[in-house]
């Protein structure tokens, strides 16, 4: 890295959140890393609470009595979305980053036509995808239980 | 925004390294006529209100790169904006970010520049004697041509490593342009240096931190469309770790057109000079 000793001016996380006039594929960016982080963070709750069980019957007892409620029913609904969208956008992911569904390279003529076009039936084929799965998850969570 | 307007609002963002503390916005007024630029008002603000205002520009056609700002908050170049698409009579023009403020809207273009020369953009091939000597032309079919010729029309402006949210947390990060501008070079049939450019691009530096957020294509004003090339990119590297990517020769020398010669009157050419 050069040294420079201009005004450091690099977006940082609000290059994530925010900081301009956006597209949907960048939104799709930001969220896929918040839910994976959620993800990561739920799962290593997990296994803190279900480790109890390794310590005795009691505090495995009182453990679950711990995580129970309608808080924690909507807690756990949370977790359940944000595993469908990122499962659903993990597939759209793993297809654009592979170059299936990037298209090839075109002569650029203006209004240029470029990968993010190309892949946005895609894109939200996969959010339908994620919604219908959120849909049969809050069928289970609230009405079927 | 009409073009009845006779006046636009310019929200300029100023950084003096010798006299500011950080950054701050100044508003000028300045008349408007219509198919004005964003560059043909600034160059009116430094006229009537601003003289001191930095800037980079060049050729005023969208050629040169040079005018990459950050234009009512999306990367774009001054010259190729016109006041009129904005939508509106505010034009909002700060310093592209993720680059550091050399003075008001000069950005520290180096780091970008440098990584692009780390990642070897030019032709690599084995036979150097022909490479420094040239007796002729390599051949290139125009199916080869197209593999590669989007990804060439490149002005290095960095609105797409100002676009790009992996790149506004992660400067390890090589960024659209030059992973862009390496998959150029890997997919010319004349060039011969996928593999030394291949153990470049594994780790940290290399495309894949981009998860696609697109934004580098949608901002860039040649239609290059960085994001594609970092994805075949990509499909090129894990064809080559999974040893299924097909073995590529460079290409060789063009056969010389035979029973052609130079019409009368017709002087040859100068001796090369480099």
């Amino acid at each position: 890295m050069l040294e420079s000793k201009g005004r450091p001016n690099r977006l940082g996380l609000w290059g994530w959140l925010g900081g301009g006039r956006w597209g949907l594929e960048r939104y799709l960016y930001t969220l896929h890393r918040l839910t994976g982080l959620g993800l990561l963070a739920y799962f290593l709750l997990h296994i803190v609470v279900t480790s109890s069980r390794a310590i005795s019957p009691e505090r495995w007892k009182a453990a679950m009595d711990s995580v129970t409620g309608p808080l924690f029913t909507v807690g756990e609904f949370l977790v359940f979305v944000a595993f469908a969208f990122h499962a659903a956008n993990g597939i759209r992911l793993v297809l654009v980053e592979l170059g299936w569904a990037v298209g090839k390279p075109i002569e650029p003529v203006y209004p240029y036509r470029t990968s993010v076009n190309f892949q946005r039936p895609l894109a939200v084929g996969a959010m339908i995808l994620a919604v219908i799965v959120m849909m049969l998850g809050g069928l289970d969570f609230f009405v079927l239980d | 925004m009409s073009d009845t307007m006779h006046e636009v609002t310019y929200r300029i963002r100023h950084f003096d390294p010798n006299r500011d503390a950080a950054p701050h916005w100044e508003e000028y007024r300045i008349p408007y006529a219509p198919g004005m630029t964003v560059l043909d008002g600034l160059w009116k603000v430094k006229e009537l209100h601003a003289p001191g205002l930095a800037w980079r520009s060049s050729c005023r056609m969208g050629v040169c790169g040079s005018c990459g700002m950050l234009i009512n908050g999306k990367p774009g170049l001054a010259c190729n904006t016109q006041i009129s698409e904005l939508g509106t009579s505010l034009v909002a023009v700060a310093p592209l970010p993720n680059f550091e403020i050399v003075r008001d809207l000069v950005p520290d273009l180096r780091p970008m520049i440098e990584a692009h020369r780390v990642l070897m953009p030019y032709i690599l091939r084995d036979d150097v004697e022909e490479r420094e000597n040239p007796t002729g032309e390599f051949w290139q079919s125009p199916e080869e041509l197209e593999h590669y010729l989007q990804f060439s029309y490149c002005i290095k402006c960095g609105c797409c490593m100002a676009a790009c949210p992996t790149y506004a947390t992660d400067p390890s990060y090589s960024g659209p342009m030059p992973l862009g501008q390496a998959h150029r070079y890997n997919s010319d049939s004349r060039d011969g240096g996928f593999a030394a450019r291949r153990e470049l691009l594994f780790g940290e530096k290399g495309p894949w931190r981009c998860h696609f957020a697109g934004e580098c294509s949608r901002v860039c004003p040649k239609g290059v469309d960085p994001a594609k090339a970092i994805q075949l990119m990509k499909r090129e590297l894990v064809l080559s770790f999974l040893r299924l990517r097909r073995a590529k020769c460079p290409s060789g020398l063009a056969k010389k057109p035979e029973g052609i010669g130079r019409r009368e009157g017709i002087p040859e050419a100068p001796a090369p000079t480099v």
